[in-house]
């Protein structure tokens, strides 16, 4: 997906790595949500389903936030289907979703959370990269809402990790 | 996971719960909160045991319906003035006529989030987004050396011109931060600082440094950073430590344990009661052992989010993302870290609030960073709301959850934040601020039963879109609600952020006496940060007494006879004077502690004699 180029409105906070963080977040969160509704039908255990939901609520209204953060800064706003074409640090590639979705039960679990991991750890990048930019982070939506990120995919690695020594 | 001690439920309830909790639309729609029309200033409302006193505008300087720039945040209390932080600046209001508060003075300047607290004549106030300037100017920062993050401190002496006194600068900012008073020295209070942003570059800080091993005394993580100031010389303030309560926490670890979906679940007091439940899904956390595949991993927390100290009992609680901890403060320079716990069901643990007599600890799961609508019906039950753990000889037992029972729309921001106690003798209460879910009061004297006791909420700041216009869902984006609302001298406050400033009233229903309120209102406090606790000390007086009478009478904890005959008698001695109410209190006093002995709530009928014989040997 090819997004316009980035307008700074005279007197905006935020910078062109700002808006390229939304962007591109919500196309990384839409990749996590389509990963974690893939748990149900592959037979995933009771706790990687409890999880997988969590992601899924999680990060669906954080979509929304980021959209609704770029439509009132009049930029471009990706939709959930923007993970087919745009590609961020941690997320799968085609051959890594098609081993998730080849995989079932506990073999699905444990790839979900290897896999999920290495994603989250993208996100844990691009929310490092946005605070070396010079100027960027500064507007406090992005800044509070990268925090966030940075804190609860942090966390959720730590669970994940524990899943994964009790598969 | 050998060193991980797994408390709770039974494993085999856990897929069918799960189910339940997933195919659930909970509560249910009888509730009057359902339906109230959307607004900013003329949203419906729905209040039970509580009424709105006042509401007063935000200060037009802070006047913003988009996003986070100029919401308010959290507030701190001094003699008749609240002072009320916002992510661009404070409001300092008098609130001697709590039906008309005054706004005293109005300080732009920009400091997310701007959490305050009050000790004297001091204003601090926390900082830690990445544009805050020194001199407190728009524009954000283009020179890291105007760059402020930690702790700004006022004088306000003259509240209608407060006067910053100094920025105290630090690693990672100030999320929030907590007073704790030097337990040696009545002219110094130390600053406990929260948050979880990453260090500065040593460059924009001297001695800054983002190590990421937990047990290097040199990097900045891992630590909370403490500031001592001298309240005669606040210029002088500086961090004078970092506390390293996180040094040997693994990551949070999950379990195989897990809550029960159902809400009511043994049928809860006073009906509906909350969507509280015994809780499961934890685990005691060793200092060390539990499995980790891959040890290049981030580990368990480097910071909190928030920390709740009591000081009379030497203890604090960390909210530290994945983790509750218990710590004594003894010597604040040194903490010790007693006990630590960790949770699947708790995304975020934020914040905290002990029983006056610290046998309890509340916290609460900010799921979803308090913008997100997590209260939905859809929304998952086990998500974004408190656990009640107890503390026996230092250790953490976890109990129970409890999630607002009142299913708000996608439209509202809302998941559980920040309260205190209400002062009723012999409960435990608490008032909460849900966001856009509202005020709630919340009784936790049973801590595998918590349950609702009273509410205040609005309709959505927002409307929702209209049908079949999703591009449009949230556009405005307005996030509002209750940050937090407390109980001071007689009065609830609330800080709503898109809105303003409310305080309410407490009313007497079948689940809170007029005699428990009148109790209530004996308490005073000059001062009052809430996230550092003061010890609730209640005066001989007949309210008190009738708390614990009402009470007595309310879960049948003695014979219906016995607590109409002291009802009455109690009647009697207050309408004498001096010796002769001394003697007849004295007395009804010896009759009530043998009413102990058949009592099915002996200790409370025994708690009730004592105050009895309070109030006697008040009256010779």
């Amino acid at each position: 997906m090819s997004m316009a180029p980035v307008k700074i409105p005279a007197g905006a906070v935020f910078t062109e790595a700002d808006v390229r963080f939304m962007q591109g977040m919500i196309a990384h969160h839409a990749q996590a949500i389509y990963m974690s509704r893939m748990a149900a039908d592959h037979g995933a255990g009771p706790h990687l389903l409890k999880f997988a939901q969590k992601i899924d609520q999680s990060q669906i209204v954080e979509i929304r936030l980021m959209q609704q953060w770029l439509r009132a800064n009049g930029q471009d706003a990706p939709d959930t289907s923007s993970w087919h074409s745009m590609q961020m640090p941690g997320m799968l590639t085609a051959d890594q979703l098609k081993q998730l979705d080849a995989s079932k039960g506990t073999e699905f679990d444990r790839q979900f959370l290897v896999l999920m991991i290495q994603h989250h750890n993208g996100a844990l990048k691009m929310v490092a990269d946005l605070f070396a930019t010079p100027q960027a982070g500064q507007d406090i939506d992005v800044s509070v809402f990268a925090n966030d990120v940075q804190t609860v995919q942090t966390a959720e690695i730590g669970t994940m990790q524990q899943m994964l020594g009790n598969l | 996971m050998g060193t991980v001690r797994r408390i709770g439920a039974l494993t085999a309830v856990f897929t069918l719960a799960s189910l339940s909790a997933h195919a659930q639309t909970y509560p249910t729609g009888n509730d009057p909160r359902n339906g109230l029309k959307p607004g900013m200033y003329d949203a419906g409302i729905a209040a039970q045991g509580m009424r709105l006193v006042s509401f007063s505008k935000k200060p037009a300087e802070f006047d913003s319906v988009r996003g986070l720039t100029f919401i308010n945040s959290d507030i701190a209390f001094r003699d008749h003035y609240v002072y009320q932080g916002n992510f661009a600046g404070f409001t300092i209001w008098d609130v001697k006529n709590p039906s008309k508060p005054e706004m005293v003075a109005v300080v732009p300047c920009i400091t997310s989030q701007g959490d305050p607290s009050i000790v004297g004549h001091l204003l601090f106030i926390s900082a830690e987004g990445n544009g805050n300037r020194n001199d407190c100017g728009k524009g954000g920062v283009k020179d890291p050396s105007e760059h402020m993050a930690g702790v700004r401190i006022y004088d306000v002496s003259d509240p209608k011109a407060p006067k910053l006194v100094k920025n105290v600068q630090t690693c990672k900012g100030s999320h929030t931060h907590t007073v704790i008073p030097s337990p040696t020295d009545k002219g110094v209070v130390y600053i406990y600082i929260s948050g979880s942003q990453g260090a500065r570059p040593a460059t924009e800080l001297a001695g800054c440094n983002n190590g990421t091993d937990p047990a290097d005394v040199n990097n900045s993580i891992y630590r909370l950073d403490v500031i001592k100031v001298p309240l005669a010389h606040p210029e002088k303030a500086e961090v004078v430590t970092g506390a390293r309560i996180f040094t040997g926490l693994e990551p949070a670890p999950t379990s195989t344990m897990r809550r029960e979906a159902q809400a009511n679940r043994g049928g809860g007091r006073g009906g509906r009661g909350g969507r509280g439940a015994r809780g499961g899904d934890s685990a005691q956390v060793a200092t060390q052992g539990a499995a980790r595949p891959d040890p290049t991993q981030p580990t368990g927390p480097r910071n909190c989010h928030d920390v709740t100290a009591y000081p009379a009992m030497h203890l604090l609680a960390g909210a530290c993302a994945s983790y509750g901890l218990l710590v004594d403060i003894k010597n604040p320079e040194k903490p010790v870290r007693l006990d630590a716990r960790a949770d699947t069901n708790f995304s975020l643990w934020h914040t905290a609030v002990f029983s006056n007599d610290g046998s309890k600890v509340v916290f609460t799961d900010e799921w979803g960073g308090g913008t997100g609508p997590m209260c939905q019906a859809t929304s998952m039950l086990e998500m974004g709301g408190n656990t009640t753990l107890t503390i026996s000889k230092g250790k953490l037992t976890q109990h129970s959850y409890f999630k607002l029972p009142s299913a708000q729309t996608a439209q509202e921001n809302c998941v559980s934040h920040n309260g205190g106690l209400v002062p009723v003798p012999g409960r435990d209460i608490m008032v909460q601020g849900w966001y856009q879910g509202g005020v709630d009061v919340i009784d936790f004297t049973d801590p595998d039963h918590p349950f609702e006791i009273a509410f205040f909420d609005r309709g959505p700041a927002d409307a929702p879109p209209a049908p079949g216009d999703t591009a449009n869902a949230r556009q405005r984006g307005t996030i509002g609600g209750s940050w937090g609302a407390y109980y001071w001298n007689g009065l609830v406050y609330s800080s709503e952020l898109a809105r303003g400033f409310d305080i309410l009233e407490l009313q007497p229903t079948d689940k809170l006496s007029a005699n428990e309120l009148a109790a209530a209102k004996l308490v005073k406090f000059v001062e009052y940060n809430p996230q550092s606790q003061p010890k609730i000390v209640w005066p001989a007086a007949f309210p008190v007494v009738r708390s614990y009478l009402d009470q007595l009478v309310r879960d049948n904890g003695l014979a219906s006879e016995r607590t109409a005959a002291i009802g009455k008698a109690l009647d009697a001695a207050e309408k004498q004077n001096g010796a002769a109410r001394g003697a007849a209190l004295t007395k009804l006093a010896a009759q009530v502690e043998k009413d102990a002995a058949g009592a099915k709530d002996a200790a409370k009928v025994k708690t009730m004699a004592g105050e009895i014989r309070r109030l006697a040997e008040g009256s010779k």
